[in-house]
């Protein structure tokens, strides 16, 4: 944001220099130069890739796949990916022409704003959320419009909340359930009132479900799967949360021709294509992945029950997550904010949470815990935690 | 059930009411549940795993290839049993392939376990041949990797 570099003129761009940076890179800086932290301020699994993953790259290397690929990805992964679709929801894409492989789910949401907003076009951003939505139509050349979830409606957003902020400019809807940082998943009605306000008022769903397939309790709801909706519906996803992949990036949207092919010109002209290398690793994790993935989602039920009922056991209120791997505590009972209860919880225990306005001022008043460490780790975390909690409670 | 033992397995430390949170059970229902295991015996043992060579103690390990005759109406049961019941042999598999029984035999020197195949092992009627290959170094034992863990570094605080 500097003015008046030398002869008084900026070079950075008015719109990226008024974009703050991520709250989540601010803590970052602050817990970087501590040692023995524990850190449940983490958003990826701390498992590595499975073996014959990794395996399944080195022969790819071996074999000489280095080379570019088709801009939408390799097709066999394409076909793999819409032979997972289909297993999984029952609904069936055109793997030449309905799918796009990118560089992280990141960026298929990027390019997805870009392939569709006019300047000023609105997209509804349901908070707290992800660190990139907003920034990313910003960025986009639209305009964010911030519609809080609610704990009591388990951080799922209603269509009656909805509503009244569209607008003749409103474009689309944002959606990310399994939610990163709350936990929340959708039900099946909350989904179909969406669904029918998208239709009643002709609005494109985005559909970030990286987390899907860590759903713990009740079945994953896929938008594009539900009646009506595959036509205005953009699915992202990825291998980074369910696979462990968090490193290769790759990702995948899954939408209407028209759609796809927008973001792949976008994509041809910036990314050209994602990694071959990462794509053969993603195809293996598609076909033999299966049983690995399980393991890890059953480890991390197991340390969400235990690190879900500490947290409620030491008066931190928590709703239960029942997606992704995030606990979201409440931390009213210390009379802190969540940058401060965050800042004094490093500075006096040593565990790192991050503060729940990272995910917009709607995360204000909670912190987001990530429970992809291990169960040890847990355990040391919710003593120290306990103890914290014990000394500032009022 | 198959997840208590799985937990079990990897880690006999954990207490019932550890258990029980994790997997949204009661904690009696886990006693309950852990008894019934341990009664049936398919919860054969508790014990720590050793990694002896940190610990600065000497021990060696040796695989043994047994060829044996096996017997009218008990087999390879019988001479299995006479083999295992010798408190240096650690296990005792049958096997398909080239030989019939493998033995795994500790001690603390090389020359005691050499001299323990050659006289109690080999000696043993219906035993036809012997073959012992020393273990020079433990990698991964029983599914846990002995030295050099995988440490990986990741970001402290990410999105």
């Amino acid at each position: 944001m500097s003015e008046g570099m030398g002869n008084g003129r900026s070079w950075v761009n008015k719109t990226i220099a008024a974009i703050p940076p991520s709250g989540i890179r601010r803590f970052f800086d602050l817990v970087a130069e501590m040692k023995g932290v524990i850190s449940l301020g983490v958003g990826e699994p701390d498992f590595v890739t499975p073996w014959h993953i990794r395996e399944a790259c080195f022969y790819s290397l071996e074999k000489g796949y280095t080379m570019y690929t088709s801009n939408y990805g390799l097709l066999e992964l394409r076909e793999e990916i819409v032979a997972d679709l289909g297993k999984n929801y029952g609904i069936s894409y055109d793997p030449k022409q309905e799918i796009l492989v990118t560089v992280g789910v990141s960026e298929a949401i990027d390019l997805a704003f870009r392939a569709i907003l006019e300047p000023d076009d609105e997209v509804i951003v349901p908070e707290p959320c992800y660190v990139s939505y907003n920034p990313c139509v910003i960025m986009a050349g639209g305009k964010p419009v911030n519609v809080t979830t609610k704990v009591e409606e388990g951080f799922r957003v209603r269509a009656r909340d909805i509503e009244p902020l569209i607008t003749p400019k409103t474009k689309a809807i944002l959606l990310c359930y399994p939610n990163n940082p709350t936990g929340g998943v959708m039900t099946r009605d909350v989904a179909l009132e969406l669904a029918e306000l998208a239709q009643k008022h002709d609005l494109l769903i985005l559909s970030d479900e990286v987390y899907a397939h860590l759903t713990y309790e009740g079945e994953h709801i896929c938008f594009a799967a539900l009646p009506g909706m595959q036509e205005r519906t953009v699915l992202l996803n990825g291998f980074s949360k369910a696979y462990a992949m968090t490193g290769w990036r790759l990702g995948y949207a899954a939408g209407p021709h028209e759609i796809i092919q927008a973001m792949m010109k976008i994509h041809q002209f910036t990314m050209l294509c994602a990694p071959i290398t990462a794509q053969k690793a993603a195809i293996e994790a598609l076909r033999h992945g299966e049983n690995e993935r399980r393991k890890m989602c059953e480890e991390y039920n197991r340390r969400r029950r235990l690190f879900v009922k500490g947290l409620n056991d030491m008066g931190l209120t928590c709703f239960e997550p029942k997606g992704a791997f995030y606990a979201f505590p409440a931390v009213g009972i210390t009379g802190m904010t969540s940058l401060e209860f965050s800042e004094q919880l490093l500075k006096e225990e040593k565990v790192a949470v991050v503060p729940g306005d990272a995910f917009g001022s709607f995360g204000e008043g909670y912190v987001r815990c990530s429970y992809a460490s291990s169960m040890e780790n847990l355990q040391e975390a919710l003593i120290r935690m306990g103890r914290f909690v014990q000394r500032h409670r009022h | 059930m198959q997840e208590i033992l799985e937990l079990l397995e990897r880690n006999d430390r954990l207490t019932p009411a550890e258990i029980a949170v994790m997997l949204g059970m009661s904690e009696e229902d886990v006693k309950t549940k852990i008894a019934e295991l341990e009664a049936d015996k398919v919860i054969i043992n508790y014990r720590a795993m050793v990694n002896w060579e940190r610990a600065g103690v000497e021990k060696v390990n040796a695989l043994i290839e047994v060829k044996v005759i096996p017997q009218r109406d008990v087999g390879f049961d019988e001479i299995a049993e006479r083999i295992y019941r010798f408190p240096e042999v650690k296990s005792v598999f049958l096997m398909s392939g080239a030989y019939d029984l493998m033995v795994l035999v500790e001690g603390t020197t090389m020359k005691e376990v050499a001299l323990f195949v050659s006289q109690k092992l080999a000696t043993i009627y219906n035993v036809q041949s012997t073959a012992t290959h020393f273990v020079l170094k433990k990698y991964k034992l029983e599914g846990v990797i002995m030295e050099g863990k995988e440490e990986v570094e990741r970001l402290v605080v990410t999105p």
